[in-house]
Order: structure tokens, then sequence, then C-alpha cells
């Protein structure tokens, strides 16, 4: 979270809506821990991680969604090798984030 | 004063406020069940006698779940728990994320030499809190170590008498003077802490000596096996940066208790 903090105070004087999507639980083998933070902007603009750069992609257009319906919701991403481009941790875990409007 | 905050600051407000302040606390947030999004945050223990900030809309909830957090903030874990709506322990309507703020780890750097800048910034990217210090007031500088948080200028034994009682297993003491005048008192006072971590540099033959002083002034044994002398992992480092290096990395494996080997030698899991 200290890393974002700054970032999120800049968009913040900007004006812009700002979801936090935060680690909370891991299944298995992941690369960062709970806790690990990244906020997204309404204009797609990101900082800091919550994977090895597996599912960063997937997580800004869960971040855009809960922007725009202001909603907060736990997404969970896994491994999958049933499709070769689905959404997943190459290291065969499972990440649980909760994502959240900057509203508090 | 439980479940009040302050007046027209957010909880994000305080966040940011306490991380700049350093202080341990836990945000604790509702992630499933009826009140999600609500916040708290937790103090630890005897915190000028405020237990939390926040609500999470249940005072009964609020009182389990802060206990419960300040468990968790003392033992520096982050992760989910699950509650009845009001704190009902083996229910499973709201779950709420613990996230630990804990200090950051301690690295008392005793030496003020080259190989002591190497670690300040290798040791700052790893967040440590560094403490660098020298009883030569002329090498002992902020200049010489801008990253360094402290540069004290005193006898290490001295310092380490004085501030040992806060160091525990996530810390670290590193002596780099190899000179036996400083060393041998500084790791005498390092012996008698809690911390996780005791380097000590110097050749083999500096490292022999060492131990035959150390035994005199009545090290025994067990002191003995604490000791990470000479300092570092053998991975053949030569500069002051690729020996801070092979510090740092000792550092973690004790802490993690890993093998220290490379993982393309070794199999199972990367993550423990």
């Amino acid at each position: 979270m200290k890393e974002i903090v700054k970032d999120i105070r800049r968009w913040q004087k900007q004006g812009k809506k700002i979801a936090v999507a935060r680690v909370i639980d891991l299944d298995g083998s992941g690369p960062r821990l709970p806790g690990a933070a990244m906020a997204v902007t309404e204009e797609g603009e990101v900082a800091g991680s919550v994977s090895g750069g597996c599912v960063e992609g997937a997580v800004v257009l869960e971040a855009l969604e809960v922007i725009k319906n202001n909603e907060r919701h736990i997404v969970s991403f896994g491994y999958s090798d049933e499709e070769a481009f689905s959404v997943g941790l190459t290291c065969g875990g499972t990440v649980h984030l909760f994502i959240e409007p900057l509203d508090w | 004063m439980n479940g009040k905050t302050q007046k027209d600051i957010s909880i994000f407000d305080r966040v940011e406020e306490l991380l700049n302040e350093e202080e341990s606390f836990a945000l604790v947030t509702v992630v499933k069940g009826p009140p999600v999004g609500e916040k708290m945050i937790v103090f630890p223990d005897g915190k000028s006698g405020v237990d939390f900030e926040g609500s999470l809309g249940n005072s009964d909830l609020d009182r389990v779940v802060s206990r419960d957090a300040r468990g968790e903030l003392a033992a520096g874990r982050s992760g989910v728990r699950n509650y009845g709506e009001s704190g009902e322990a083996r229910e499973e309507t709201v779950q709420v994320f613990v996230e630990s703020f804990i200090q950051p780890p301690q690295l008392l750097i005793v030496g003020a030499v080259d190989f002591t800048a190497a670690l300040v910034k290798i040791g700052k990217v790893l967040g440590y809190r560094i403490t660098v210090c020298d009883a030569r007031e002329i090498f002992a500088t902020t200049q010489r170590f801008p990253l360094a948080d402290e540069v004290i200028v005193e006898w290490p034994n001295k310092l380490i008498e004085k501030i040992g009682q806060t160091f525990g297993p996530r810390d670290a003491v590193c002596i780099l003077t190899h000179d036996a005048k400083f060393d041998v008192p500084a790791i005498v006072s390092a012996l008698a802490t809690d911390v996780g971590y005791i380097g000590v540099m110097g050749s083999r033959k500096t490292h022999e000596d060492r131990i035959n002083r150390l035994y005199e002034v009545g090290v025994d044994d067990e002191g003995m096996t604490r000791l990470r002398s000479p300092i570092g992992l053998d991975i053949g480092s030569r500069t002051p940066e690729e020996t801070a290096i092979s510090i740092v990395a000792e550092i973690i494996a004790l802490r993690t208790g890993r093998s220290s080997i490379a993982l393309s030698e070794t199999k199972g899991p990367i993550h423990d």
C-alpha cells in the first residue's frame, strides 16, 4: 500500500476516480503475499502490482468495472491450462483479490 | 475512545499518516458480507489506550475482530478471517481482510567502511531501517551514508547495550569493522539481544583469531552458532556491492530457513 499512496494522491488531486485491488489470500504458490496492492484510475493508469505480471491486465479490466458500477467484490484468478490465453497464474496457484473504489 | 475516527479525516488519510509515521497498525476491511467495504484501524496493545478507530457497523463484531486483528498484527500476519454478523465464531457470513502494517525491520551496521555504504543502499531497497555506528568520528558521517536513517558516533557495544532491547527476530546486526578491538565487544553485546541475524566480516584468518578471542571473553558454543562469520553467502562476491548482496541474501535465507542452493539444483515449492 505504501508504494502506491503517492500516485493515488496525485490522481485524487486531478479529480480522477480510483479503484484499489489488494491480494487478500493465496492458495498454493503465488508471487505476491496478502497486502500486495495495485491502484487503477478510470483512465486505466496503474500503480503497484499484485502478481508477477500474470494477472495485472485482467485486474485493470475488473477495476474499471468496479469504478463504473461503484461496487466492491472479491475476484479470484487460478491456473487454467484449458485455454492457452486465459488469465491465470503461471505458477499454478490461485490468488484472491479484493477490488473496491477508493471512497474511504 | 473506541470506534471514533477523527473528524474530517478519512480512513485513507489515517492510513497515509500512520504509514508516514512508521506506526504499527492493522487495516481491517470487510471483503464479504453485508457490511462489505467497512473498515477499522486496529492498534497494538498499549497504544495510548486507543484500541481501534472506525467501525465495521456492529459493536460486537468490532470488539471480536479488533481483538483477533491485534493478534495478527503482533505476529506480523495479513490474511482473511470469517465471522457471523455479530462476530460469532465458526460462521462465515462476514469475511474480513486483516492487513498488518508493522514497523520496518532494523539493520544495524557496525563500522563505517566502503562495504557499509553498499550495504546501506541494498538494505534500503529491502525496506530496512538502517543505523550505522562507528566510534571514529571522521568516518561516521551522514555525508558518507546519506541513505542511512541514522549515523551514530559511539562505541558499537555501548550503542547495542542501549538499543538492543528493541531487536527481534526480524532484525539484523552486521559487524563490518574487522578490527578485534571493536568486533569482540560488539559481538558480545549483540549476543545478549534477541536479534535474528548477527553477521561478522573478516577473512578466514581474522575469523579464526576472532573465535579464539570470543572464547577468551566467555562466549559459549551456543553463542558461536548464532554468528554468521565470515559474513555472507558464498557467491564469489568481490566488490562492496556484490558483498552487500551476499549478506542480505544470507539474512533472507536465515529468516526463511531455506537452503541457499540454486533453485535449478533443488525440487519442491519455491514459495512456502
